[in-house]
């Protein structure tokens, strides 16, 4: 067993662990961090699988923001838990043969027997410069432009959608808004006047006072 | 050495496991969605040995969109969630019966 398969079969035991816990925990913001630990277990994969980038795309993207919005929303809820673990044993068999059971299927389409080394030998480790980044950026920005251009719209109607279906407007009594339409319109006509006033001769202040 | 069919066999035991969570945790939809996320996680891992054995980085590629959509669909997901919540005050998946599906 040389390095690399130890580093594999650890690094896969603990993201397998971790999902099995992050299916059966109690609490909603545990079964978060079981899920965290189990994305930095298989962003390892990746990497050992010589996708640098997308390993450290993983953990950057998905631990550092997708599931810290998770636990936002985790712990912006106030979640009755007992209620939410009712029925887990009743589904429970059903589950785990239904999960055993694709299982199978799927091992014996791509178990060692159509996989293994003889069908697909162990691709030459690259050269200590090769850069992944710069392998995954030049398809990425030529052939697949149209697709990349795609993903950054789709990136913003996501923008657009959370934001629009999570303001709520409340009503002026509770919170007084900003009108911004408003003050953008408003011209000096409207905030100031000039007044036309009849002229006023001030009074002669007395002398006595003056020097007092 | 690692074969092929090593990481595809680990990529089958994460898809069967949160598969299981979908079956399992029927009431909480967040760990739903969690579980969502962790059969992504399992499909692009399939991505990204096939394009490692195959010295073929197009798999990367298609790795990286479908992280992009599954990003844009948790945001999405939990601003549903978060609006679920603040009308029907549960997010018990038996609550949202108003369809009468």
């Amino acid at each position: 067993m040389t390095f690399e398969t130890f580093i594999f079969y650890l690094l896969g035991f603990i993201a397998a662990a971790s999902g099995l816990m992050m299916i059966t925990v109690k609490n909603p913001v545990k079964a978060a961090l079981w899920l965290v630990l189990a994305f930095i277990a298989t962003a390892g994969l990746w990497i050992l699988a010589q996708a640098e980038f997308l390993g450290l795309v993983l953990i950057l993207v998905y631990v550092g923001a997708v599931m810290v919005l998770f636990l936002f929303v985790v712990m912006m809820l106030d979640i009755n838990l007992v209620v939410l673990k009712e029925g887990f044993t009743r589904y429970l068999p059903i589950g785990a043969v239904a999960a055993l059971a694709t299982f199978a299927l799927i091992y014996m389409v791509v178990g060692p027997d159509r996989f293994g080394l003889q069908a697909f030998p162990a691709p030459t480790p690259l050269p200590a410069d090769a850069s992944n980044t710069k392998m995954i950026a030049v398809p990425l920005y030529t052939t697949h432009v149209y697709a990349f251009i795609l993903a950054a719209v789709l990136l913003l109607v996501g923008i657009v959608a959370a934001i629009s279906l999570t303001l709520r407007r409340r009503p002026p009594k509770e919170v007084q808004y900003q009108d911004i339409d408003a003050q953008v319109k408003v011209q000096a006509k409207d905030r100031f006047e000039m007044i036309k006033m009849a002229p006023v001769v001030e009074p002669e202040i007395k002398k006595e006072e003056k020097e007092e | 050495m690692i074969a092929l069919s090593d990481y595809l066999v680990f990529g089958a035991v994460l898809f069967t496991i949160s598969m299981a969570g979908i079956f399992l945790n029927r009431k909480n939809i967040i760990v739903l969605l969690m579980s969502i996320e962790l059969l992504l996680l399992a499909v692009n891992t399939n991505l990204v040995a096939f394009s490692s054995y195959l010295n073929d980085v197009t798999g990367q590629i298609f790795v990286f969109f479908i992280l992009t959509v599954a990003a844009a669909e948790a945001a999405i997901g939990l601003a549903i969630i978060v609006l679920v919540f603040r009308n029907r005050k549960s997010i018990n998946v038996d609550d949202l019966n108003s369809l009468k599906g």
